[in-house]
């Protein structure tokens, strides 16, 4: 009998410690069967990120590092200079990336370093207690926006890919969602491509992945997709940006 | 390479040893009085086709120094006060990953942005972990600008040795003047080659490798850091390094000082024996691990021994001498920071009314 569908060689036979109906899982998969379909793995080096996905490394099958929060893409810098036959890729929060982090983010960017960012946007901090992030829904209500994110205190929802888009050094930048099987698809696809930019030297490549964070927008799994579909895909709204 | 004599400048003697030294990535971000350096790496680096970054920031700078350390490379930053504050976040990290790496800081004024004079007021950032978390860093700290050169051979050394970040602690004079210096000729290429099995290079023929400080698991921390603890006794107990004079007879008075400030300390303590002053000099030249065993033999020699600390501060190593006598004798301090030097004549001024 012919199996189609296994565990990817880049993902331990592990576990996660993710809350039911979390994007992370997916994401991480989606990496997994990049990197496996690729057939890069032994040569990938990923940075795991503060955020709910810190222990990242714990989950994939090939090097990776720890990096202080918000600063994945120095360490990955550096990495990938002193090491460009590797495969360097990050995986980082919105508050990770866009927030604490924003100065590497763009200064990599704007150096055009030859790496590839996985960037999940779910809308709150999730393993702080969900507080507001950059690109929390206007009204959302958060642990620290309790009468939901007014603009005229907290600004408006960051759109950090559209920003980064704006530099010539950036080649490729993609917002995908992970709400239906059919967007996970196109997903996987946009994460496969931005790895195939680095292996053929084509340089900065990020993809944006809308990700659920349901036990934080306090709905449940299900809810939380459709959420994602109605209302933050109207925010961020998906396809190729650059 | 033949060995040959030129004139240069302390930041520059610095970076000219860690070239030597085999480093292979440089990330720095300017600030003055340490920007002879930085230039004198891109220029440097280049040349040698290693890896140069100006960095956003110093946070960038010493994040970018984790990665090219996780990568198995020997790696550097340097900087000057405000800078290396910034940093201290990144070098926690890199003490709780068991990172390797050199972090050089031309000390200036300070608190704030102070000003661009040389001090010595980092004294306890450096020593006592200017970060957070339970960790020591390596701190050397040269006098001259050929032991400026020659300490960074001894910070990438000690750095792989014992898998720790090993800070240079210079000032702004050490820095920016100008002394001649010999280049030895070297064969630290290799040392750049030492075996890391736990680097990242993609886990090919391996099970991957992970660099991290991260230990959730119940009592995972608990040990690491008994672990680190150990690691930090051995080093007490086998690196702890300095320069004395005139301390194997009975002194009256012992005058310590580091760096710049054990420059002019030295004149004024040559100029007190000559006037028949009974004194010596204890000069640190590691100030973690501090030399702590000599100050104990001093006093064995001369119960009634007096200390005089000199220091371009508000007293900081001070604390660290009075440790190391344990009330056993009087420890003076005397210090200037913040534009004024303490000058020869002050310090033979101070030491006669003691
Ligand atoms: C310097 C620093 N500041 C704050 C924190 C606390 N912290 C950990 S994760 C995090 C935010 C994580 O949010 P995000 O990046 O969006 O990732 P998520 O958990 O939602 O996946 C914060 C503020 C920290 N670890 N370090
Ligand atoms: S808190 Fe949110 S982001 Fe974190 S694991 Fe749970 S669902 Fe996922």
């Amino acid at each position: 009998m012919q199996k189609v569908f296994s565990r990817p060689q880049a993902l331990k036979d592990k576990q996660t410690h993710y809350c039911p109906g979390c994007g992370h899982g997916i994401a991480h998969r989606l990496v997994a069967e990049a990197v496996d379909e690729l057939g890069i793995r032994e040569e990938v080096i990923g940075i795991a990120p503060v955020g709910c996905s810190v222990i990242a490394y714990d989950y994939w099958n090939f090097d990776c590092s720890e990096a202080a929060h918000g600063r994945a893409l120095a360490v990955a810098t550096a990495i990938k200079r002193l090491k460009p036959q590797n495969i360097v890729f990050t995986y980082q929060g919105d508050g990770d990336l866009a927030a604490i982090g924003t100065a590497e983010t763009i200064h990599t960017a704007n150096r055009g370093e030859n790496l590839t960012v996985i960037f999940i946007n779910n809308a709150v901090y999730g393993m702080t207690g969900g507080q507001m992030a950059p690109t929390t829904m206007l009204g959302q209500k958060t642990a620290t926006t309790v009468k939901g994110r007014d603009p005229t205190l907290h600004g408006y929802p960051l759109k950090i890919s559209e920003l980064l888009a704006s530099l010539p050094s950036v080649k490729y930048i993609e917002r995908v969602s992970l709400h239906n099987p059919q967007e996970v698809n196109k997903a996987k696809k946009a994460i496969k491509q931005a790895f195939q930019n680095q292996i053929e030297g084509v340089g900065f490549s990020l993809v944006e992945v809308l990700s659920s964070c349901p036990t934080y927008w306090d709905m449940p799994p299900v809810k939380a997709l459709d959420w994602m579909k109605e209302v933050m895909t109207k925010e961020f709204p998906l396809g190729r940006i650059k | 390479m033949v060995k040959k004599k030129i004139l240069i400048t302390g930041n520059e003697a610095l970076a000219e040893g860690a070239i030597q030294a085999g480093c292979l990535f440089y990330a720095g971000y300017p600030i003055t009085p340490q920007n002879e350096l930085i230039a004198c790496m891109s220029k440097r680096m280049i040349e040698m086709g290693r890896v140069f970054i100006q960095a956003e920031s110093e946070l960038a700078a010493i994040n970018m120094v984790y990665g090219a350390s996780a990568a198995g490379a020997r790696s550097m930053t340097s900087s000057s006060s405000p800078g290396v504050s910034l940093k201290q976040e990144g070098i926690s990290y890199l003490a709780g990953a068991e990172l390797p790496c050199v972090i050089v800081n031309i000390m200036r004024g300070g608190p704030g942005l102070g000003n661009i004079a040389p001090a010595q007021s980092d004294y306890f950032q450096a020593t006592r972990g200017g970060g957070h978390g339970d960790y020591r860093c390596i701190v050397l700290s040269p006098s001259s600008v050929q032991e400026a050169y020659e300490h960074m051979f001894k910070a990438f050394d000690l750095a792989d040795k014992y898998h720790i970040p090993v800070i240079v602690l210079g000032d702004g004079m050490l820095g920016q003047m100008m002394e001649p210096l010999i280049i030895k000729p070297t064969n630290h290429e290799s040392q750049t080659k030492n075996q890391k099995p736990w680097a990242l290079t993609g886990c090919k023929g391996r099970k991957p490798n992970v660099v991290k400080s991260f230990f959730m698991a119940e009592g995972d921390l608990e040990k690491f850091n008994l672990k680190l603890q150990d690691k930090y006794r051995e080093i007490e107990n086998k690196e702890a390094r300095y320069e004395g004079l005139f301390l194997d007879q009975a002194q009256e008075l012992i005058m310590v000082a580091y760096g710049s400030m054990a420059r002019i300390a030295k004149q004024a303590l040559l100029n007190l024996r000559d006037k028949k002053l009974k004194a010596g000099f204890i000069r640190p030249i590691t100030l973690w691990p501090f030399p702590k065993e000599i100050f104990g033999q001093v006093v064995r020699k001369n119960p009634k021994v007096k200390f005089l600390v000199l220091e371009m501060s508000y007293g900081q190593m001070v604390e660290d001498v009075k440790l190391a006598v344990n009330g056993r004798a009087v420890v003076e301090f005397l210090g200037r920071s913040g534009g004024g030097i303490l000058s020869e004549d002050e310090i033979i001024k101070y030491a006669k009314s003691i």
